[in-house]
């Protein structure tokens, strides 16, 4: 008796063993980006399509937005933004340039990723068009200015008053190299 | 009791190496596991000799910065899964199955294998010490990135090494619930269970559930190391932060799994010593229930200064403050089990009742750890190394410490010197607070922890740090003393109930301990 019991507790003991392994697979990794995209954490996209509002620019209030550019380590690429900071109104629609020049003699690919202060901003600030949507590909030596075009949302919380949004540039060319290995197959 | 005439059923144990190697005997393995630990330990607390040898004075003296960092890593790491668990497990498995009425564990063969895997996997661990780019050297929690693009080549055994760790204690805890579930004694019913054994059992399900996520957790680093994913790499589309939320959500678990044992021993001991039944025992199993639930939903207060939202921070900050109260409810217990009680101060209890003290002190500083205002300024200093070294010295291995004088005398029948042993107990509670004390000031002050140099205004109670260090580091080599005395020469001892205030099934049996027990389950009224 005591026998098969100990089978079955062993027996739903090992499924929950598998159960939690899967678990962090299958539910804490989509569930950790679903919630940060939810609540706008560490400058995730909300994955929504954002409907342009017309005619709606609140005049009335100046936000400051501040453009800040870092180079992961053993990212050789000049990157900066052309222009520090600049005044915006809520619902207007707005164009920067980033400069980006691969310094070194091989083509590379490079991703950036944003991050907003205050984070809580992330969810007002829409990107209609923007570099970091895709991997951009530098020959040896070549620049280029990269554009980003940014309507910052009327509903903007009041306290808010100042963005700053970075841009991290990381090389992934060994990355792109091998997801286009496994496309071209 | 049957166990008069067990000789005419089964034979003792083998002889030669092959015993141990071959063993599927609890009481064999628990003393392999015991052994395994306190080598563990030895070697965890010359990490930790070199740690404050290099911190004894300000500068650079001993060691380069890069073998520092691996030394801080090495050493928690040792201590957590190869010192503190593999004891625990050991003594688990020596003393439920005394304690419930059971012939041996449930699942022996499984035993023997998941204490065998363990050497392997500390080699492979110990061994990238001497590997090209040395061994792991990102702190013990192996925050990616540190521990994926800018770790070490070694990281890949380290990653093999904790599967193995993880498969060993997953092995383990299952066989301590199939045990505990299916061969109680007739007439043990849960609620009659010693505390050691109810202690045990929450802590088996908390490993059931934690350690396959961090063996996910390390699954994840491997493939983004080797196999090109982005879970944790920023460039491909991940996040540095979902490690360190998978880390936790294993992480916090893991310290009450440190813990929740040496409550058990403490709640074993103090009734024994002061003479009276332990006070509030249903109290004393649900808020173990109520601690272990809790430390599923308080991981986040780890990483409050990695940036979440108000609302996160206020959710994290009151659960985990909320962890005081069943805490408070066992401090409580253990006091007022020793008030008007008949007490004696034999070298365990000397232990128990510096675990009730010194665990207190870690606790409160564990309660103003969990408040996220003040942490900002706390986190990453010296004051969070004062208060994880009072809560997994002085509770953990303290409690070790206790249950060792108190159950090896009813292992091999043997007494251990009380004069060394309380000498053992004096040195090391002067030298553990000598060495951490001061480390709540200096961490105050801002003292950054994991840091091989500091600045000239921490040097004094630097010093006075490592001085208890060596201090209670060399007092282990006294208990060293003690134990292999006692086992080969101690004076003999042959009443079944060791300590005359002693309750429960394991003090039934003879002394010393016959090599199999409850072969006929003895009748619990």
């Amino acid at each position: 008796m005591a026998f098969s019991g100990i089978a079955k507790t062993t027996g739903k003991l090992a499924v929950v063993v598998v159960a939690m392994f899967a678990f962090v697979f299958v539910v804490m990794v989509p569930l950790y980006n679903t919630l940060c995209q939810a609540l706008g954490l560490n400058g995730k996209y909300s994955g929504k399509q954002y409907e342009v509002v017309q005619a709606k620019v609140d005049t009335t209030r100046t936000v400051k937005v501040q453009f800040v550019a870092v180079n992961a380590e053993g990212m050789p690429w000049q990157f900066q933004p052309m222009q520090a900071s600049i005044d915006v109104h809520p619902g207007a629609v707005n164009t920067v340039e980033f400069y980006a020049k691969n310094v070194t003699d091989k083509d590379m690919v490079a991703q950036a990723v944003p991050s907003f202060v205050p984070a809580q901003a992330a969810q007002y600030f829409h990107k209609t068009e923007c570099f970091c949507f895709r991997r951009q590909p530098l020959l040896a030596g070549a620049d280029a200015k990269l554009p980003m075009q940014f309507i910052v949302d009327q509903a903007l919380p009041a306290a808010i008053t100042d963005i700053a949004l970075s841009y991290t540039i990381f090389d992934v060319t060994a990355m792109d190299k091998a997801d286009q290995a496994v496309t071209n197959r | 009791m049957s166990n008069q005439h067990v000789g005419e059923h089964h034979h003792g144990p083998a002889q030669g190496f092959t015993r141990w190697l071959y063993t599927t005997n609890h009481k064999d393995i628990g003393t392999l596991y015991l052994w395994f630990s306190f080598a563990m330990f030895i070697l965890g607390g010359s990490f930790a000799m070199v740690i404050r040898a290099e911190l004894f004075q300000p500068g650079m003296q001993l060691v380069r910065p890069e073998f520092f960092n691996q030394m801080t890593t090495m050493h928690g790491l040792v201590m957590v899964f190869g010192a503190i668990m593999p004891a625990f497990v050991g003594l688990a498995n020596w003393m439920i199955p005394m304690m419930i009425g059971a012939p041996d564990m449930a699942l022996p063969r499984m035993n023997n294998l998941s204490f065998w895997i363990l050497p392997f996997a500390f080699a492979m661990l110990a061994s990238t010490l001497l590997m090209d780019g040395g061994a792991p050297n990102f702190g013990w929690t192996f925050y990616a990135p540190l521990s994926t693009t800018y770790a070490p080549p070694s990281v890949t055994f380290f990653i093999f090494a904790v599967h193995i760790m993880g498969a060993s204690s997953i092995m383990g805890s299952i066989n301590i619930i199939a045990t505990i579930i299916n061969l109680r004694a007739p007439g043990m019913t849960y609620m009659k269970m010693p505390l050691f054994v109810w202690t045990w059992f929450i802590t088996a399900f908390l490993l059931v559930a934690v350690m396959p996520v961090l063996a996910g957790a390390v699954t994840m680093m491997l493939m983004d190391i080797h196999f090109g994913t982005s879970f944790f790499s920023a460039a491909g589309g991940g996040d540095p932060v979902l490690f360190q939320h998978v880390f936790w959500f294993f992480g916090h678990p893991e310290v009450y799994i440190l813990i929740l044992p040496g409550f058990g021993v403490v709640s074993q001991i103090i009734p024994t010593f002061a003479r009276k039944p332990l006070f509030g025992y249903a109290s004393m199993v649900y808020a173990t229930a109520a601690i272990a639930f809790l430390s599923f939903i308080v991981w986040a207060h780890h990483m409050y200064t990695v940036g979440m939202p108000v609302a996160g921070e206020l959710f994290f900050m009151y659960a985990t403050l909320l962890i005081a109260v069943p805490t408070g409810v066992k401090v409580f217990n253990w006091i007022t089990t020793m008030f008007r009680g008949s007490m004696t101060f034999e070298t365990p209890m000397l232990f128990a009742i510096a675990f009730i003290c010194l665990f207190t002190v870690g606790g409160l500083s564990g309660v103003m750890l969990a408040m996220a205002p003040v942490d900002f300024q706390y986190q990453d200093t010296y004051f969070v190394v004062a208060h994880f070294h009072y809560t997994m010295v002085a509770g953990a291995i303290f409690s070790l410490t206790a249950s060792v004088y108190y159950w090896l005398p009813k292992w091999c029948g043997r007494m251990y010197n009380e004069t060394m042993g309380k000498t053992h107990f004096w040195i090391s509670f002067v030298g553990f607070n000598l060495t951490f004390f001061p480390q709540h000031f200096v961490g105050l002050a801002g003292m950054p922890r994991r840091v091989p140099d500091y600045a000239l205004q921490f040097a004094d109670f630097n010093m006075m740090s490592s001085i208890g260090a060596f201090i209670y580091g060399s007092s282990q080599i006294l208990f060293l003393f003690n134990v292999i005395r006692t086992i080969r020469a101690g004076k003999p001892i042959s009443e079944p109930k060791v300590w005359d205030g002693a309750q429960g099934l394991e003090w039934t049996l003879p002394t010393p301990v016959p090599y199999h027990t409850f072969t006929t389950p003895p009748e619990v009224k």
